[in-house]
Order: structure tokens, then sequence, then C-alpha cells
């Protein structure tokens, strides 16, 4: 028996969280699932793991503020220590206050970017990319469970028994 | 059902809706033809921008001297504009990430057009800056950019330059900010695309999105963080413009309760021009069931909310201006100098506009109107341009030395570069509202089911049936 892509549809989130759980049940491993909208607990349900591009905007934002630090520090303090209106510029810390909205703006502006940037990069999206979705109506109101197994009709029956509204079987490659 | 909400909250999408009636009423104005009234309303805003453009390219040909501005008051019409459209852009970061920090679901039907309104004000605004320069050409300089003088740097000390760093790093962030809530959307209409030409347009721009599981879980911590950083960024950077006068040291300007009063009077702008937006948006674009009175009233509690701060910082001002015992504080902003001086009728409009009639949004009948709304909101705008007028040009046109003292007439040509901007930003906002979806549906259908009208009714009547 051959390995094939299994979609089902269905019509409603509740019925798609509800098929999640019970899939977990029976053992049926699930590939993606593709939703017009972010549906509440459906990562918990199919058991990803949480994801760690937060924990990165906080590096790029440690990263901007040691850009700022050290442009501030270099360019009024070390290049060309001069007097500018009475400010002392004898060391980074005596005119420390200047800097900080520097250093804020480029904080947030490293932590935003790199992070947003990331993000594309980590879920391959950019501009003329193919897309993902295996159906159109997945980004208006249909909810589609794509699953690959060789015993399809042990899946077939779980989609039909859980509500889905459509089931269609797919070879791999076309997929 | 698991959705459950207080039935005390009203509902926040009217009527019997499905996921695909979400799609269908916001796909609906990009995918039919602009009417009679778009093509109008947009011919008046290229036209006038266009003027505007002359006016720019008038200045910048023949010498900042063409404008009304003078030795004593070399700031006027140039930095209030600038600082009034700053000012209005906060709404649309202060809709989309402080009130996503506060989960209040209300924002979602506003939030797309608020931050579209935020980046064409942005844009306005940063024209400023630029062209009040004497020599624009030499703009670059402001960046620290290696370069052939032995490197010679700027200066980080002067708040103009944190301008620049606030200003380019608010318009950016924002960019993504929306751009990102618009991937999901735009591949709705990539999916539904019937034309090749607008599914190869939106296929470039949602770049594949669509919509995995494990992408949804990123979105929703990008936009959290997103949020979480918009949220500082958006009071540091009216902060920073703030700086333009607080750390001078004219009278009147340099006064510590600038940074927060300024972001308070940016708030209570922006929304207020989010209100002008909205209530013709939600009639031209048939999108009543989305932006309903509860929207608007909402709004108009932010309205109140942040009037009210301005004005306790007026009343603050007028304080410490008499306790000082400075005399030079009598001449100030808000002092009984400016309320009987030269420019009394400035300082009485904006008690007018920001005090007197947005106090009317006290009243529930009033908040609770269209119409008043709308004419409240835009006596709103009139008022904050006419503050940041008054700190800017009152405060210069009387200064330490009396023999310095002059008033300021504005030519035709600060008139026209500020109704140019006018023109361009609803120039870029009526092309937006054509090919733009004007609700982020993604996050929309997120609450229907918690929000929606007939699901709310439908929860009252299970509750009806467990009591029996």
């Amino acid at each position: 028996m051959s390995t094939k892509t299994i979609y089902g549809i269905y019509g409603d989130d509740e019925d798609l969280l509800k098929a999640v759980r019970s899939f977990n049940k029976e053992g049926i491993a699930i590939k993606e699932i593709y939703t017009p909208f972010p549906v509440h607990g459906l990562d918990k349900a199919m058991g990803l793991k949480k994801t760690r591009i937060s924990d990165m905007a906080f590096f790029y934002g440690l990263y901007g503020t040691t850009l700022a630090t050290t442009m501030t520090w270099f360019m009024m303090n070390h290049d060309w220590p001069q007097d500018i209106g009475g400010k002392p510029s004898f060391s980074w810390l005596e005119n420390m206050p200047a800097f900080v909205p520097i250093m804020f703006e480029l904080t947030v502006f490293c932590a935003a970017h790199l992070m947003s940037l990331t993000f594309l990069v980590r879920n391959k999206l950019y501009p003329g990319a193919k897309a993902q979705n295996p159906d159109p109506r997945t980004t208006d109101d249909k909810f589609l469970m794509e699953i690959e197994s060789s015993d399809i009709d042990k899946v077939k029956e779980a989609f039909i028994n859980t509500g889905a509204e459509e089931v269609t079987v797919r070879d791999l490659n076309i997929a | 059902m698991s959705h459950y909400e207080s039935q005390v909250r009203e509902p926040l999408i009217i009527g019997h809706k499905t996921y695909h009636d979400i799609t269908e009423d916001i796909a609906r104005p990009i995918e039919n033809k602009s009417g009679k009234l778009w093509w109008f309303a947009f011919s008046i805003a290229l036209v006038t921008f266009l003027y505007g453009l002359g006016c720019i390219a008038y200045t910048i040909g023949t010498g900042i001297g063409v404008w009304g501005i003078n030795r004593t008051i070399g700031w006027a019409w140039d930095i209030t504009n600038f600082v009034w459209w700053v000012g209005i852009g906060h709404a649309g970061t202060l809709i989309s990430a402080v009130l996503l920090l506060f989960r209040q679901k209300w924002r979602m039907s506003i939030n797309r057009s608020a931050e579209a309104m935020t980046i064409f004000a942005v844009v306005q605004a940063a024209l400023f800056p630029v062209i009040h320069m004497g020599r624009p050409w030499v703009g670059y300089w402001v960046f620290p950019v290696p370069n052939n003088f032995g490197s010679f740097w700027v200066n980080f000390n002067s708040p103009l330059l944190w301008d620049v760093f606030a200003i380019s790093t608010y318009f950016s962030v924002s960019v993504v900010f929306w751009y990102m809530g618009l991937i999901p959307d735009f591949a709705m209409i990539r999916d539904r695309a019937k034309k090749p030409f607008s599914k190869k347009i939106y296929g470039i721009l949602s770049m594949g999105w669509g919509g995995k599981a494990k992408h949804w879980q990123r979105h929703e911590e990008l936009s959290l963080v997103l949020a979480g950083l918009c949220t500082p960024l958006v009071f540091s950077v009216h902060t920073i413009v703030s700086f333009d006068f607080a750390t001078s040291v004219i009278k009147g300007w340099h006064s510590t309760v600038y940074p927060p009063y300024f972001v308070a009077g940016a708030i209570f702008s922006g929304f207020a021009m989010v209100q002008t937006l909205l209530s013709v948006m939600r009639k031209v674009m048939h999108l009543e069931d989305y932006i309903t009175r509860q929207h608007i009233e909402l709004m108009n509690i932010v309205i109140v909310v942040t009037g009210g701060m301005v004005a306790v910082a007026y009343l603050t001002e007028f304080w410490v201006g008499w306790y000082s015992g400075s005399r030079y504080e009598d001449f100030t902003y808000f002092s009984p100098g400016a309320a009987v001086g030269p420019y009394w009728w400035a300082f009485w409009a904006l008690i007018i506009c920001n005090v007197l009639v947005p106090g009317l949004l006290w009243i529930r009948k009033v908040r609770r109107s269209f119409f008043w709304t709308f004419v409240i909101s835009i006596v709103v705008n009139t008022g904050m341009w006419f503050e940041r007028f008054d700190i800017i040009v009152i405060n210069l046109s009387r200064d330490y030395i009396p023999s310095g003292w002059t008033m300021f007439m504005p030519t035709f040509v600060d008139v026209g570069i500020f109704i140019g901007t006018n023109g361009f930003f609803f120039v870029l906002f009526l092309l937006y509202a054509r090919t733009f979806p004007a609700i982020a549906q993604a996050e929309l259908k997120t609450i229907l089911k918690s929000s929606g009208e007939s699901y709310k009714k439908h929860h009252t009547e299970d509750d009806h049936h467990h009591e029996h």
C-alpha cells in the first residue's frame, strides 16, 4: 500500500478542535492544519512546541542597545570629543542622559525588525512565494487537515466520524 | 458552548454573520469598481496634493524666506504641522498595540484603518523636517554615515537628531507591524481573486501565506511582542518630539510636563482623526455591522479621558507659570499674557476646541451620536492644531528681550503646503481603502462566536434552557 495525502475539510473551528483530539486518541498523526484565522488552543491540541521568536527578539533588542551605546561613545567621546553647548564629553557616562533616546529607539528598531525578519524566514514567506495552502477556501471559512497515511480507509472513516464536510485523497507528489 | 462572554457586553458584530459573510463584506470594496464619490474625493485630494507639491518646489527653489517665518519666529507652521501630523499618527499605534495588550476586542474592526492612518500621517509629518531645512539637499548629513570629512559625525545631544531616530523607527516599525497583520488578509484576497493580475499582485503581497498552525502560533507571538514594543515606542516618539521644545531654554517651552502631555494630546487628536475617517468609512464602505455605535462610543470615551489629561496639563502650565515667580513665565503659553496678548484668539480657540466642546462627550447621547461624533472630532483636530501653534508661536513671539518681540503671519506657501499634506494624506488613504482589506478579517473572525450579535443571542437562549 502506498502512502497518500488525505485532506479533510471542516466548516467550524470547534469541530476541528474536537477532531484533532479524537485523532490524537486514535494515534493518527496530523501532518498540517490550515485555518483562516488563529484557532485558540489548536497549537496545544496538536502538541506544537512554544515558539522561540520572542526569545530571539530579546537578543535582537540587546544588540540594538549595544549598537547605540558603542556608536554614541565612539562618535561623541572617542573620535571627536568636542564641547557642544557645554555638554561634558569627557566620558560616555557623563553625557549619558542625552543618549537615552537613541539607545531606546535602536533597541526597539532592532528587536522589531529582526524579529519580523525571523518570522518571515522561519515561515518561508517572501514576495513571490507560492501559496502554501492546498485549498483556497482555507483563507476564507474552511479548516483543512492534512494527513499522510497508507491506511486510507481508517483515516477516511475518522474524518467522516468527526464531521468533516469533504474528504479528498491525493498522491503525495501532486500535493 | 466553549465561548463564554458576559451578556453585559454589547455585541461587536451586528447581525447574523458567518465567517464567509465577513470575508465577503471585507473583500467587496476591493473587488468592485470605484464609485463616482470615490473618484470625486480622489480628484480633489490629488489636486490639493499637487498644489502642495508646487508650494514645496517653490520653497526649495526660491528659499525658506517665502514662508512667513522671521528672525524671531523661526519655527511656525512647519513644525506646528509636523507635530500635528505625528500626533494624529499615534492613535493608530495605540489602537493596534496598547488595546491589544489590554485584550480589547473592539479594536479588531478599527485597527487596520487606524494603522493605515498612522502610516499616512507619519509620511506627512516626515515631509516637514526635510522641507523646513534651509538646505534640504544636505539633509542626509543627519545620518551618522562614515564620510570623507575625516568621518565627521552628528551631534547626539540634539533632540532634532533624536527626532530622526524616533520618526524613522516609528515609521518603519509601524509599517512592519501593519504589514505582518495584512499578510493573512492579503492571502484571503489572493485566494478569491479571479483576474490574473490581481491574483499575481496579492500573491506577491501575501508572500505565500497559507495559515498553517505553526505559522499562526508564530504570528500571534509576533503580534504580541510587536505590540509590546510599539507601546513604549509610541510614548517615546511623541516624548522625543516634545523634547524639541522641552529641552530648550525658551520660557513656556522649558517644561517637564511636556512629554506625557504631548503624548496625551497625540492620542486625543489621533482618536479624533480616527473618528472623522471611520464615521465616513462605515457608511461609504457599508461596514456599519462591524464599526458600530459601540465602537464609536468607546473611542469617544478615550477622547474624553485623554482630553481630560490635556486639560489638566493646561491647568498645570497655568499654575506653574504663576507659581514659578518668574516674570518671563507670565507671557507663556496658558499664562495671563497668552490669554489677553496679541494671540488671544489662538489661545481661546484652543480652550474652546480642546476643553469645552469635547466636554460634551460626557453626555451619553452625544457620544453615541454619529453626527455629533463627526462634528466634535473635527473640532478637536482644529483645537489640537492650535495647541501646537500656540506652544510654538506664542512663546517665540514674546521672548526674553522685548526688542525682539514680533508677530507671525503665514504666507500662501505656508498654507499651501499644509493643505497639500492634507491632500496627500487623503490620496494615500483613499487608495488604501480601495485596495487593502480595511478590516483585519482574520482577527475579526476570532471574535465572531464570542461577540457576534446572533451568537450572543443564541447563548442567552441556551442559558434560559438550562435554568428550566
